[in-house]
């Protein structure tokens, strides 16, 4: 993880005069002064307050791309602290949130025309969810920044709206008795925050839900595929020694180019078993039937397995048949059950039961496929 | 469409001789696996649990229990070697980025 936008020039907004107890270091904002979502600063109580914009640039945008795809994903933050949207007083709403930029950028965006206040958590540029499970998103975090951007001082109100997906790390009635805020959970998506904050900090119950559409699924695709570049690197590498090894072995010329293009063709049904393990199994999720994703996996591996062994007919022999029906559920089966991580529904206890059963299946069929694979090139 | 996983599997429990009424298990699941009948909580779709714990972590009296954990095939794999987590690293796509703030 980078700390590097930590240890950058500081600007030191906040001069501590050690308030409640002297504990909290004052916030240094890093390099917030020269970001471009900052539009400006306003006078509080507490000093200055940067002022967010609550439309995305193209660099947003572009951060968003890469770090879909992985890019820098880690050091994709934002310096923790307060900042306001829009015009916001003393008696004005605080909302809490994370230091990942992807989450703060999300939030942002929905906030056009309020006045209000948010306070970043330092999650170690982690989203919500994912934070309150590892508990960098927790009761005592909230509490310390709390105190740290000195908000009993300047919130009239002492109450925090905290997104509902950080209740796994969040404890409200904690929180109140620690620091004397009190805690609303906020909706899950922050495009209904408007709506939840003209409701007088009500949300509906549709609010309350995750969605888990196919949007949301395909979304998460690019950081599967992504995922696959190194074992796909060496698979290729394999299958290139593979058929350089024969070539030698069967005492003919090498030939590069007739290598090369030999290596493609072994290689298809394998790529295409990856892309149908981290696209099309969770593009077509609640489609498939079965409810293990591993299962899921497993069926659309079988599907592709058979569908290629019948296109290519004749031309594949039995073990060349076997290594299709053995690798190719094992990669889609894999890739299903890896995808358990990015869901919204699987629990930890579903997940070990489905390993219990799959691992040993898929290491045995590897296992075995790999040789089919291999005495295929030589039988 | 809400998703469920395997059935019967979950370690969530509720001992509604504890329940204070307060509603906050409901509120924070984002799963609706709970449903306050009058004055007491009680689990209505049990198989929708995701075992995340924010339940547990919200309810005063000490009602509910859960193993809390994340269902990660891939971070119990990396346990399964101990190999030091990497989740939430550049590897992983546990994250809703969209749905959350």
């Amino acid at each position: 993880m980078s700390e590097e936008q930590f240890n950058l020039p500081m600007v030191d907004n906040h001069q501590s005069d050690s308030c409640c107890t002297g504990e909290e270091a004052a916030l240094s904002y890093g390099n917030a002064a020269e970001a471009n979502w900052v539009t400006g600063q306003i006078e509080t109580a507490v000093g200055p307050v940067y002022c967010i914009a609550t439309t995305l640039k193209r660099r947003d945008m572009l951060g968003s791309i890469k770090a879909r795809w992985g890019v820098g994903r880690m050091s994709y933050t934002v310096p923790p602290g307060l900042y306001a949207v829009g015009n916001p007083d003393q008696s004005s709403p605080v909302l809490v949130s994370a230091n990942y930029k992807l989450s703060f950028d999300s939030l942002r965006r929905e906030l056009s025309g309020l006045n209000l206040w948010i306070l970043v958590l330092d999650t170690k540029g982690i989203n919500v969810w994912c934070a309150a499970g590892k508990g960098t998103f927790s009761t005592e975090e909230v509490v310390r920044m709390v105190n740290a951007a000195r908000l009993p001082e300047m919130a009239s109100k002492k109450t925090l709206i905290i997104p509902q997906l950080s209740a796994p790390g969040v404890s409200a009635f904690e929180v109140k008795r620690r620091c004397g805020f009190k805690v609303i959970f906020g909706p899950v998506r922050a495009a209904d925050i408007p709506a939840f904050l003209k409701a007088g900090n009500r949300a509906d119950p549709a609010m309350r839900r995750t969605h888990f559409n196919l949007l949301d699924r395909l979304i998460l695709t690019p950081v599967e595929l992504t995922a696959l570049a190194k074992p796909l690197a060496a698979f290729i590498l394999f299958l290139f020694l593979l058929n350089l090894v024969s070539v030698l072995f069967a005492g003919n010329a090498i030939q590069t180019a007739s290598l090369v293009s030999q290596t493609l063709s072994d290689l298809a049904p394998f790529l295409a078993a990856m892309l149908i393990g981290a696209v099309f199994v969770p593009t077509l999720l609640p489609y498939i039937p079965g409810r293990a994703l591993s299962w899921k996996g497993l069926v659309l591996g079988l599907i592709w397995a058979a569908t290629y062994s019948r296109l290519l007919g004749s031309e594949a022999g039995l073990l060349q048949t076997a290594s299709y029906f053995l690798i190719i559920p094992v990669i889609t089966a894999f890739l299903g059950m890896n995808f358990t991580g990015a869901t919204t529904y699987t629990s930890l206890s579903g997940v070990v039961k489905e390993m219990k059963v799959a691992l040993p299946l898929i290491v045995a069929a590897a296992g075995l496929g790999l040789i089919a694979l291999v005495a295929a090139y030589f039988i | 469409m809400k998703f469920r996983y395997l059935k019967n599997v979950v370690t969530l429990e509720l001992d509604q001789s504890k329940c204070n009424g307060c509603g906050l298990c409901n509120e924070v699941c984002p799963q609706q696996v709970f449903a306050l009948n009058g004055k007491v909580s009680s689990i209505t779709d049990r198989d929708a649990c995701l075992e995340c714990g924010a339940c547990v972590r919200n309810c005063a009296p000490g009602a509910i229990s859960v193993r809390p954990g994340v269902g990660c095939a891939y971070a119990v794999l990396m346990d399964m070697f101990n190999i030091k987590s990497k989740c939430c690293g550049d590897a992983c796509g546990c994250s809703l980025d969209d749905i959350e703030y």
